[in-house]
């Protein structure tokens, strides 16, 4: 190797060439830095944009009747009528929530131990890692039409158990995945030691796994929460809405997204300011969820 | 403590060994119902559409017919089909420089007191429900498109030839495939833009450092480097951002116009798959052939969005691995 | 060049680990003759609060290898990362005093850092061979500083991967990917994309830490024999590599420049305890 002879050092390069290369390469820097730090400004500006308008004209129709009273028909033309409220889709939305949240859960919760604890790089536990990743980003339209031809059909009718169901599938994958990433985070040793004391595997999941992971996990529910909170498309085909408050799973049972869209579309400005008030509401809901979630993980790192 | 493991063992393994059992069974009958999941919905929608698929035939992939009158009923998917991919494929074509950005300027660029918070509030923004965007999309800016952008770039642009259709519309509503595109790129700009931070952030310093070493720019660095190494990814984050545009409902639907006719304008109003199903599925009759159309075209989104989204998963696990 | 080299190679293998002592004695007194590349003067460097180099001034000579040693934690790396300003990449870390580079504090602020990067290479512990062909890997680098037609890139690339003693190894497929050499392979194809861009100083931070013994002989034989037109500053923790490859070395403890001086004379005769304790592996 070293007896091969070598090339000397070609000349010196050209100081010019590399100054002037020099000064374009920067330019194209700055530049690039001004776009990335313009489109962050965007994007920021697009959510200051949606929340500023929320609480400007949210605040506006938000009353204490928005609270206590059910829809009413518009004022428009008739200052005398009483003004409607949300009570009923609040409601509405909270029953579906929890029954969503209650149901699906569990099931999330089993997946997920199933594919941390039982099933790691088994072929089965590959598919139904993928499929819950699928789901996870799946059109909610579609379970929406999935819950209709399964539940709104035989039923003969739109009613609140099929829109909990269609939100309990929206549950599964949100909750699966944050399972399975805790479960996996915590190391072999916890596992090991608790066996090692003659703890069958079951036990060692439910009594100590679940309970290291607990943060994760229950960041993972708050997520689900939220992002069924604000899930509109599938109720539409499932629970279709109400305008009057009702609590019979078996009929149309309203919710906070589905009686903002519809006030919203309404044309009537008296119906798009409680419409507003309640996206309001919702929005609120669904972030304070989410900083709540981010603060229960953060902590624990 | 391995004798009295064994002395003790015999009486608990049993009891043990039914409750493991009975567990390990319960987690696999959940993973399971997942994939059957699955594969009910798919079999679900294709059984519901199946009625239109038989009456219609392959002709209702191209047609653009919509029409509900009793007798001479006639259904194709074109125009939802045609609205979908192309608001979709605006949106991404909006939504990928913007995420490159933020990703590049929360990785690269930003003083890291600035990192946390910025990167918080973008993925806020990824928390705000679809029908907010709508709502938001339908009174704040749609009322801008219809003022500003349509006129400007109408009078701009509209009479070059060739491309100048594309620009100029008869339609002043400002709800249009424009305004879709545009709110789809802001829902699904966080989503891109978080995959984008993450894959950015996992290449080692030590590969950036060599770059850097040699004289690179921030910028050099990124495309010399960083991009080549987690291209996989990259575009398997815009899939996902892909995946995502092709299914959102409420959005869409709040400012693309809902007309069921083929565009020719991106000032046109159009419609999407998703949209069409929310507008018009709850007020079809059970079982008519409306509805088995509109079940049809849930299915042949099912179809598309799951291509994209399998292609999405698939390009992002290699990432773990490696 | 061959003749220094054949007494490394004789080092080696009389017994590996211990120094060739004539090999070093030459070097040595080379050493003592050359001039300062690089002059360190009162170098202060700070992680945030933290003080990680105390008033080190040190010349690293012209064409001649300083070998930087000590134990992890030392400053010896934050030293070589602040000779290509590396650390400017991070927010807290800040140097003051001066490094001259002909005649030019590179601490100023208005010092063009991509420039001084392409005069100062850097060779890391671990190969970072880049997702592309290995003549991309070379050209990358060139490409930045120069405008070369695309002869004079075939013949810039064939030079850089011969001098990094690479060519006859990959001659044959400079168009495959570089992720498919050997450990040592690509570090000696980082070494050829660092000459490339023909720098006057290279910076190696352990750069045979990651690699199997014979493929560490040949880094230290080219690292030998790139000093002919490099001025080379090494950090590693081996104190035989600095032995067999360093005209100079430093020894560093806490921060602080302890003892430098030429090989021969650190290695056979320090001047203080701490270097004695160290080289005679009673701590470190």
């Amino acid at each position: 190797m070293s007896t091969t002879t070598l090339p000397a050092l070609t000349p010196v390069k050209d100081a010019g060439v590399a100054a002037s290369l020099g000064r374009r390469r920067k330019r194209l820097d700055a530049l690039l830095r001004w776009f990335c730090i313009g489109a962050t400004a965007l994007a920021l500006l697009f959510l200051a944009s949606i929340l500023l308008t929320l609480v400007l004209r949210g605040l506006e129709g938000l009353s204490w009747a928005t609270f206590t009273r059910e829809f009413q028909p518009t004022t428009y033309g008739d200052p005398e009528a009483p003004t409607g409220g949300l009570l009923h889709a609040i409601i509405g939305s909270l029953i579906q929530t929890a029954i969503a949240t209650a149901v699906g859960t569990p099931i999330g919760l089993l997946v997920g131990t199933y594919l941390a604890e039982y099933a790691r790089g088994s072929l089965l536990g590959n598919a139904v890692r993928f499929v819950s990743d699928v789901l996870l980003s799946a059109p909610s339209i579609l379970i929406g039409l999935f819950i209709y031809q399964l539940v709104v059909l035989p039923m003969g009718g739109f009613s609140g158990i099929a829109g909990a169901l269609a939100l309990a599938i929206i549950v599964i994958p949100v909750v699966v995945r944050t399972t399975e990433d805790m479960l996996q985070l915590l190391p072999n040793t916890l596992r090991e030691a608790v066996v090692g004391l003659g703890a069958p595997k079951w036990k060692m999941i439910t009594l100590v796994a679940y309970r290291a992971a607990l943060p994760g996990i229950v960041t993972g529910i708050l997520l689900a929460v939220a992002r069924i909170a604000g899930e509109t498309a599938p109720l539409l085909l499932t629970s279709f809405g109400n305008s009057v408050l009702s609590t019979d799973l078996a009929r149309s049972m309203a919710s906070l997204p589905i009686a903002i869209y519809q006030q919203a579309n309404s044309g009537f400005p008296d119906l798009i300011a409680i419409a507003w008030a309640g996206a309001l509401i919702v929005t609120a809901g669904v972030l304070i969820l989410n900083i709540v979630a981010r603060f229960a993980v953060r902590s624990r790192s | 403590m391995s004798h009295a493991t064994t002395l003790a063992a015999p009486a608990r393994r049993r009891a043990g060994d039914g409750g493991d059992r009975l567990f390990a069974g319960l987690c696999l009958g959940a993973g399971i119902l997942v994939l059957l999941l699955l594969g009910a919905i798919i079999l679900t929608l294709f059984l519901g559409g199946l009625p239109a698929f038989r009456a219609f035939g392959a002709e209702f992939l191209w047609s653009t017919a919509w029409s509900p009158v009793e007798g001479r009923e006639k259904y194709g998917a074109l125009v939802p089909i045609f609205g979908t991919v192309v608001s979709a494929v605006l949106a991404i074509l909006v939504a990928v420089p913007l995420a490159f950005g933020v990703a590049f300027f929360l990785t690269e660029l930003a003083p890291p007191w600035l990192r946390r918070p910025v990167g918080t509030a973008i993925e806020l923004l990824a928390a705000i429900p679809s029908i907010i965007y709508g709502m938001w999309g339908l009174f704040v800016l749609v009322p801008l498109v219809q003022q500003y952008i349509q006129l400007t770039l109408g009078d701009a642009l509209g009479a070059i030839p060739l491309v100048g259709f594309l620009f100029a519309s008869n339609s002043f509503a400002g709800t249009s495939l424009f305004s879709a595109a545009l709110v789809l790129a802001i829902m699904i700009l966080p989503f891109i833009a978080a995959t984008m931070r993450d894959v950015f952030g996992q290449v080692p310093a030590v590969y950036k450092e060599s770059a850097y070493g040699l004289g690179c720019t921030r910028w050099e660095v990124m495309r010399g480097v960083v991009l080549p190494y987690t291209r996989v990814s990259v575009v398997g984050g815009i899939m996902l951002g892909l995946g995502r545009a092709l299914g959102e409902t409420m959005a869409v639907t709040f400012v693309i116009g809902n007309a069921n006719r083929l565009p020719t304008s991106l000032f046109d109003p159009s419609t999407t798959i998703a949209s069409i199903v929310a507008m018009e599925f709850p007020e079809s009759l059970m079982g008519s052939l409306k509805q088995s159309s509109l079940l049809a075209l849930g299915f042949l989104l099912f179809v598309i969005s799951f291509i994209v989204l399998a292609i999405s998963r698939l390009l992002l696990r290699s990432r773990l691995k490696g | 060049m061959s003749s220094t080299s054949g007494l490394e190679a004789q080092g080696m293998k009389q017994t590996p680990g211990r120094p060739a002592m004539a090999g070093l004695q030459a070097r040595s007194e080379a050493a003592l003759n050359a001039t300062a590349r690089v002059a360190v003067r009162n170098l202060e460097f700070f992680y945030g609060d933290n003080r990680a180099l105390k008033g080190i001034t040190l010349d690293l000579p012209e064409r001649q290898v300083t070998g930087m040693i000590g134990p992890s934690g030392c400053g010896k790396s934050t030293l070589l990362r602040v000779l290509n300003r590396m650390y400017s990449l991070y927010p807290g870390q800040r140097a003051t005093g001066e490094v001259i580079l002909d005649g030019r504090n590179i601490l100023d602020a208005d010092v063009d850092i991509n420039a001084l990067r392409a005069r100062v290479g850097m060779v890391f512990q671990k190969p970072t061979p880049f997702p592309m062909t290995i003549a991309e890997n070379i050209a990358f680098g060139i490409r930045l500083h120069e405008r070369l037609t695309k002869a004079q890139m075939e013949e810039r690339i064939e030079w850089a991967l011969t001098r990094a003693a690479l060519w006859g190894e990959v001659k044959d497929r400079l168009n495959t990917s570089a992720m498919g050499l050997s450990g040592g392979q690509q570090q000696r194809l980082c070494i050829a994309r660092t000459i490339a861009v023909r720098p006057e100083v290279i910076l190696f931070d352990e750069p045979t830490s990651a690699l199997d013994p014979l493929s560490t002989l040949k880094i230290e034989e080219l690292i030998d024999e790139l000093k002919r037109d490099f001025t080379i500053a090494i950090v590693t923790h081996n104190m035989q590599q600095a032995a067999r490859c360093a005209d100079q070395v430093a020894f560093f403890y806490l921060g602080e420049l302890i003892e430098v001086a030429p090989a021969a004379q650190l290695f056979t005769a320090p001047q203080h305890a701490r270097t004695q304790e160290y080289i005679t592996g009673r701590f470190g």
